[in-house]
């Protein structure tokens, strides 16, 4: 796993440790792994963009959001230009993830 | 979708390629990868999947709640939740076909005459058409 150059503390997971894991877990060849990993991504992605939501049990739900057109600012020059009304994904939690994450102590 | 449906998808996506894969396999996989990522949030660690988004998690500080039953305070301590930031491949094609919905019609109430009571029972529709943004009256 990719350690953060400023954080010793975090990692960072990626595509390839989770296919990693699976060579290592369920025996699958890398070559499979990766395809399970790349096409589970991309299902997810192509569900959402066919206004599809998503829900994984255990895990959480990928929503979608339709956004009205609002009032925004450049931030570097202060110049005031509207935000386009837009389509955005949220995702929400699901109860048993939101468990396991809570009681994570940092120190 | 749902974790099953998706099961299924990704088992039409990897039979089409010469492969041993079983559907079994696949949702030994989905449960696994899934599995993988809640330890990793769960350890305190990120999630970077590009052209799809990072997981993080976001720290809430501790507050006062309240018993919504008693109206008692609570003391609640600090936690974390888990935070999705979606990546710009998806940002952009979930907007790709989004239309922005047009503003509701301005309805002109035009008082039409001499319709008796009756003549208007008659010709009121039989069905109640729900679309929401385009009354028919």
């Amino acid at each position: 796993m990719n350690k953060d150059i400023l954080d010793d503390s975090v990692a960072t997971l990626t595509k390839a440790d989770i296919a990693e894991h699976l060579f290592h877990e369920l025996g699958l060849n890398k070559r499979e792994a990766k395809d399970v990993v790349d096409s589970f991504f991309e299902r997810i992605r192509d569900a959402l963009e066919n206004e599809q939501q998503v829900k994984l049990s255990g895990f959480g739900n990928f929503d979608l959001r339709n956004k009205k057109e609002r009032p925004g600012r450049n931030p570097k020059t202060g110049e005031e230009i509207p935000i386009s009304a837009r389509r955005v994904v949220t995702f929400r939690p699901g109860q048993k993830l939101k468990s396991r994450v809570e009681s994570y102590a940092s120190e | 979708m749902t974790k099953s449906e998706l099961i299924d998808n990704l088992s039409k996506d990897l039979s089409q390629e010469q492969s041993n894969l079983k559907s079994q396999d696949i949702e030994l996989a989905v449960k696994c990868i899934l599995e993988h990522m809640s330890q990793a949030l769960a350890s305190g660690d990120r999630i970077e999947i590009r052209g799809f988004g990072s997981f993080s998690l976001h720290f809430r500080p501790p507050r006062t709640g309240r018993n919504p039953k008693t109206g008692e305070p609570v003391e609640l301590e600090g936690k974390y939740v888990p935070h999705f930031k979606p990546g710009k491949d998806l940002r952009d094609r979930v907007n790709r076909n989004f239309q922005p919905p047009e503003p509701d019609p301005v309805v002109k109430v035009v008082a039409r005459v001499g319709v008796t009571d009756k003549q208007r029972i008659v010709s009121m529709p039989k069905f109640r058409i729900k679309t929401g943004k385009n009354p028919i009256f």
